[in-house]
């Protein structure tokens, strides 16, 4: 029983610079349904949800709250529509009580301890209807996830939200939490309450919402009635259209030979205290492109920088090169390099090149080290010059000047610089994260035809790709990531579309 | 606030820190009519006080020498990623070690053991009171701004501490310490000059300038050319880049301060081995803020501050001509130019560069419609 | 010691105290709503500067008053205009306008009064004197307790008994208000204060504005109160140590006084015990005392007596994507 649509959002174009966050999406929710938004990181969900509650404005396109056009051109703006948020990092004050942090902005007394009773009587009441229960006194520094969490929603009902914007809400909660969350969810809607739910998590999907939008690399790409869709199909339509099974080059399989890495029973646990990875064993064979699928946010970043050494595991083994590291003595990334372990961050701007450095410079960073570049503590620039033209010339950056600022090149070019780099210390093991995001197609064969010689000459390559059809065209072997969990582990001839779908949806336990 | 167009990496480097300049010295004059003096007249005055003569070139140069050391200190720390606002006490104390070590060993040790001895000594103590504000911020949190200007208070009064009660010859009614014997002397540029046959007026330009020279070399050398510079301009570049190349950023805290105190430290060789050959109380006088106002001018680049220092020297020493000569008028003159300095290149940079490249924009259009 | 020492202890106590405790609660405003504040010592001596010279050409206490708050408005804006409203360095900002004051005021006090940079002596109507004389005496007549209270407690001036009423009167603002919630919030997280529909900027910048007029009695004071004219420099670091206060008291109206106290405190004894051989220890150096506010905050920043948690988003500027 529609009685009309709460939001209505058409054409949205939003750019960042040289990012396309937001093309021409439209966006149709239901009064008083549940819509989830789902797409991965990167797919513009937030961006899309941060127009609609005036913290950027878009480019060009047009929103409709309750049938009424409407400019929202800041959150007040917002608020005053009815439109509530609760932020994925959220917008607390931590020294402040709950009672405080949920009247701030709209205090109804001058003086605050007037204020404080007039509130603590209208969330009384508030609580008591929605069944959000949460301790007013306390200071949200001393409140666990959970109670925040309630605290936010109940923060946005208190400024009078009738739409209510939740961004990626069970990131930090535990099933049980989130059990709960989805209680109250239940009962707001049955209140006539619309709810706009972005997530990445599908089972999530499946079970609260009443309708679906696919966001991917800044488009809609699917819009469906939740009775029309599975969690297989919302896998893939995330991540890749289409699926091409098998590789054009002679599906050879693997011809791995002896292992050069192995971890067990890898645990981390980050600064919310959630379990981001749950006792992962991998294992890494000479000779072998090992690709992991699933939708990001899985684990997939974090598996790779504890690897790396960039992070610590709260429990685990490692052996690298006959070499065990434990837990309480983990390896740092200077021992990783030494020992012929070489990583492709994720983030390129932050983690892999130093913006502010020329390029030659960025292209010596973690190897300054190595006698090809300097003696006794002396750099030699003449060879660091000479290694990155050698480098820029191999992959083909443009420009090839190495004496340019990092910052200056393209995205593309940016990460061909960071993977000629890795790969030019033929490495022993290799660790790369989304290889060819923002690289022209031009580039992306050459790239696979990079990591593929290196893989024929000896080296175990780790591949975390965002793009299915990265992995199954690179990979010898494909585990699937769920949940900071491995839920599968296939040779690339026994992969399916709809089995690796349930896997990376984590419905086949 | 739209992100207005940015400006390109030359009007950057080199045209915004003019126009920050530019506008400075028009505020300072504005404050020169105000009270009713002649902008121009100051001006000329200024600039043939410190370049018109030999004793005026000389002068500023040794005004730049105290300049470069502290403006190297601040630039080695920005390099860091750091802000080193302690370089006036980082300065107080290598000058104390400086003297203590002059005033203990310099009767019984000839100049060339003694001097580089006073040398190390200065730097020392400059790096120990940059390394403990350091070693706070790196492994104890407290923030190193705060803690250098609470080192900056200490280190005066425990310089007035050691001239009244322990180093002042007894009976001695000036707050100052004895003179130190002549090996611990830096020769003055009139003396030095006069070995080679060259006449020079007396002034207190010293051997120390060399001294800034170098340093300023090693510097260069030091952060472009070492590993270690190459760690440390990382860390204070992309602290998350530096992490993933294995870099240690609170060793790279530690190391930058280090060398930041010890480049201030040094403008005890110049001030009170080269000019007052004793040991007194006010040798810095604000030489430590200079710096700031030298290291933003000159882009936290050597070659820069070495410009930069010069520039200030010319104004300090042009500014004392003033002071003599025009009427009403006096030295902080160029305090409050610096100051103006120091709050257009700095903080209002963001005020101004938008306005900048508006004006750039503007003017290419208007070029390219007449062109 | 005898109890007319004690009474003179905490007359000076309490009016060493009054500038530090003026410009300790223009910090903390300042401070709690996030924007770092080093120029206090600038603004004080500007203030200073304003009040001697509006003081000695206009003759009138109030026109000196106000002149100075403006002047010491007039530059914590121009702080805010190039840290709040656009992302400039705080810390840079702060260091200029102390060194620009340093410079200008004794440019124009040398060229307007001749007097190599200082104002000539304020009148005494001008000055701002004790507010109770008579009752300051009737109450030292009291034997005993009288002699302590008389001149150390009621023989102040109105700046003096005003610097320690605006200390619960601030606590008050901060905790007990809409603004101060604000203001205290803006401090620690500026997206939440803007998601939540309130203006950071103009939370800021109304925070500035109560930070100048602070700084303006501040300098008044020195010059009104405390001397009778400007003379070079004359703030003499206490600016700083305002700012050591205001840390040491972490952030809090009732520390900050505390400490204020404190530091005032050991100023007065410092001049005292200069030449008395305390037992067993020998001659204190009145050095060690002057720096000891400056040591103590240091330490406490160290995280050795205690920690300080300074407001989350102290120093940071705000900047928002359009």
């Amino acid at each position: 029983m529609e009685a009309g649509l709460a939001v209505r959002m058409h054409g949205i174009h939003k750019r960042f610079g040289a990012v396309a966050a937001n093309v021409d999406v439209d966006l149709t929710v239901r009064t008083g349904t549940v819509h989830g938004i789902v797409g991965e990181n990167g797919a513009g969900k937030s961006t899309l949800m941060s127009v609609l509650y005036g913290f950027y404005s878009a480019d060009s396109g047009s929103i409709e709250v309750f049938g009424q056009p409407a400019t929202i051109r800041n959150a007040d703006e917002a608020i005053a529509l009815g439109i509530g948020m609760v932020h994925q990092h959220f917008m607390l004050v931590e020294t402040l009580s709950a009672l405080d942090n949920v009247m701030l902005g709209a205090e109804p007394h001058w003086r605050l301890s007037r204020a404080q009773d007039k509130v603590r009587q209208t969330l009384d009441g508030l609580m008591q209807t929605t069944g959000l229960h949460v301790p007013l006194q306390a200071l949200v520094q001393d409140l666990a996830v959970g109670d925040r969490q309630r605290l936010e929603i109940l923060k946005a009902l208190y400024r009078g939200a009738r739409i209510l914007v939740l961004d990626e809400p069970t990131a930090v909660l535990t099933p049980q939490e989130t059990e709960q969350l989805f209680g109250v969810l239940d009962a707001l809607r049955r209140q006539g309450t619309t709810i706009v739910l972005i997530t990445h998590k599908l089972k999530e999907v499946m079970r609260l919402c009443d309708d679906v939008t696919v966001m991917r690399a800044g488009r809609v790409v699917a819009r469906l009635p939740i009775e029309q869709a599975s969690v297989e199909g919302l896998a893939l339509a995330m991540v890749g259209r289409k699926v091409q099974m098998g590789r054009p080059e002679s599906a050879q399989g693997t011809r791995a030979s002896h292992g050069l890495l192995q971890a067990t029973g890898i645990m981390w646990r980050d600064v919310y205290g959630v379990q981001r990875l749950h006792g992962l064993d991998l294992s890494l064979r000479a000779g072998e492109i090992v690709g992991v699928a699933g939708v990001s946010g899985n684990g997939q970043s974090e598996l790779l920088d504890v690897l790396s050494g960039l992070l610590v595991p709260t429990a685990g083994q490692m052996t690298l090169q006959g070499q065990v590291f434990s837990a309480d003595a983990w390896l740092d990334p200077h021992t990783a390099r030494t020992m012929g372990l070489a990583h492709v961050p994720e983030d390129r701007q932050s983690r892999a090149l130093v913006m502010d450095f020329v390029a030659w410079e960025s292209a010596v960073l973690g190897y300054d080290g190595l006698s090809d570049y300097s003696h006794q503590g002396w750099m030699d620039h003449a060879a660091m010059r000479s290694a990155t033209a050698a480098m820029m010339a191999r992959f083909d950056v443009r420009p090839a000047a190495p004496e340019l600022r990092s910052s200056k090149f393209s995205g593309g070019n940016q990460q061909k610089l960071v993977l000629a780099r890795e790969l030019g210390q033929a490495p022993r093991v290799l660790l790369v994260g989304q290889p060819t995001r923002g690289v022209d197609i031009g580039a992306i064969e050459f790239i696979y035809a990079r990591l593929r010689e290196l893989r024929d000459a000896g080296c175990a390559l780790l591949v975390v790709s965002s793009e299915l059809d990265e992995i199954l065209a690179l990979s010898d072997r494909v585990i699937v990531m769920n949940q900071g969990r491995i839920t599968g582990d296939l040779a690339i001839g026994d992969c399916t579309e709809a089995g690796l779908g349930l896997l990376m949806s984590g419905a086949a336990e | 606030m739209n992100a207005a167009k940015p400006l390109s990496r030359w009007a950057e480097l080199l045209l915004l820190p003019l126009v920050c300049l530019g506008v400075a010295l028009l505020a300072a004059a504005a404050v020169v009519t105000l009270v009713g003096q002649n902008p121009v007249e100051v001006v000329s005055v200024l600039v043939q006080g410190a370049l018109g003569t030999r004793r005026g070139v000389s002068y500023t140069l040794y005004y730049a020498t105290t300049f470069i050391f502290t403006g190297l200190a601040v630039a080695v720390a920005h390099h860091g990623g750091l802000f080193n606002i302690g370089g006036e006490g980082q300065a107080i104390m290598g000058g104390l070690g400086t003297g203590l070590v002059a005033l203990w060993l310099s009767s019984s040790l000839p100049a060339w053991v003694i001097l580089p001895l006073m040398m190390l000594a200065g730097a020392l103590f400059g790096m120990v009171w940059a390394a403990v504000p350091a070693y706070l911020q790196a492994y104890r949190g407290s923030h190193v701004v705060i803690t250098t200007i609470m080192f900056n208070f200490m280190a005066s009064s425990l310089l007035v501490y050691l001239l009244v009660n322990h180093l002042r010859p007894a009976g001695a009614m000036a707050v100052e310490s004895a003179a130190f014997a002549p090996s611990a002397r830096l020769a003055s540029a009139r003396d030095a000059l006069a070995w080679f046959g060259i006449d020079w007026p007396a002034s207190p330009l010293n051997l120390s300038l060399l001294l800034a020279l170098a340093a300023s070399g090693l510097v260069y050398l030091f952060l472009w050319r070492t590993r270690a510079g190459y760690h440390l301009r990382a860390v204070g570049a992309s602290p998350a880049a530096a992490e993933y190349a294995g870099i240690r950023s609170r060793h790279q805290v530690l190391v930058a301060m280090a060398i930041s105190g010890a480049l201030a430290g040094l403008v005890g060789m110049n001030e009170i081995a080269g000019v007052n050959g004793r040991l007194l109380l006010e040798f810095v006088s604000g030489a430590g803020f200079t710096g700031i106002a030298v290291a933003l001018m000159g882009r936290n680049h050597p070659v820069g501050i070495i410009l930069a220092s010069v520039l200030f020297g010319a104004l300090f020493q042009g500014g004392a001509e003033v002071a003599f000569e025009v009427r009403g008028f006096s030295r902080d003159m160029v305090v409050m130019l610096q100051g103006l300095i120091v709050l257009f290149s700095g903080a209002m940079a963001y005020v101004i560069a938008p306005v900048l490249a508006r004006v750039l924009a503007w003017s290419r259009a208007l070029g390219w419609r007449h062109g | 010691m005898d109890e007319a020492l004690w009474g003179a202890m905490l007359a000076s106590t309490l009016r060493m105290a009054t500038p530090l405790v003026f410009c300790a609660l223009a910090g903390l405003l300042s401070e709690r709503a996030g924007v770092v504040d080093i120029g206090l010592e600038g603004k004080m001596l500007f203030a200073a500067f304003a009040a001697g010279a509006a003081g000695a050409v206009y003759g009138s206490t109030l026109v000196a008053l106000s002149v100075a708050m403006a002047l010491a408005v007039g530059l914590s804006w121009l702080h805010g205009l190039a840290c709040v409203s656009h992302p400039g360095d705080q810390v840079v900002s702060g260091v200029a306008v102390n060194i620009i004051a340093a410079g200008m005021t004794v440019v124009l006090g040398a060229a307007w009064f001749a007097q190599g940079g200082q104002t000539p002596p304020v009148s005494a109507t001008v000055r701002i004197q004790p507010l109770w004389p008579a009752l300051a005496e009737r109450v030292q007549t009291i034997p005993g307790i009288g002699t302590v209270l008389g001149p150390g407690l009621f023989g102040h001036d109105l700046l003096v008994y005003l610097a320690y009423a605006l200390v619960p009167a601030v606590w008050w603002l901060l905790f007990r208000t809409r603004f101060g919630l604000r203001l205290r919030a803006v401090g620690e997280n500026p997206q939440m204060v803007d998601a939540a529909g309130v203006s950071v900027l103009r939370l800021r910048y109304t925070a500035l504005t109560l930070n100048g007029i602070l700084c303006g009695l501040a300098g008044s004071y020195l010059v009104l109160a405390q001397n009778a004219s400007f003379s070079q420099n004359m703030t003499a670091g206490r600016g700083f140590m305002a700012l050591a206060a205001l840390i040491f008291g972490r952030w809090h109206p009732v520390g900050a006084l505390g400490a204020c106290l404190l530091f005032g405190f050991m100023d007065a004894v410092a001049i005292r015990l200069q030449g008395v051989k305390l037992t067993g220890f020998g001659e204190v150096p009145v050095q060690l005392i002057q720096a000891l506010p400056y040591l103590l905050t240091v330490i406490l920043l160290a995280g050795f007596i205690g920690r300080a948690v300074a407001p989350q988003a102290l120093g940071k500027p705000y900047v928002k994507e359009r």
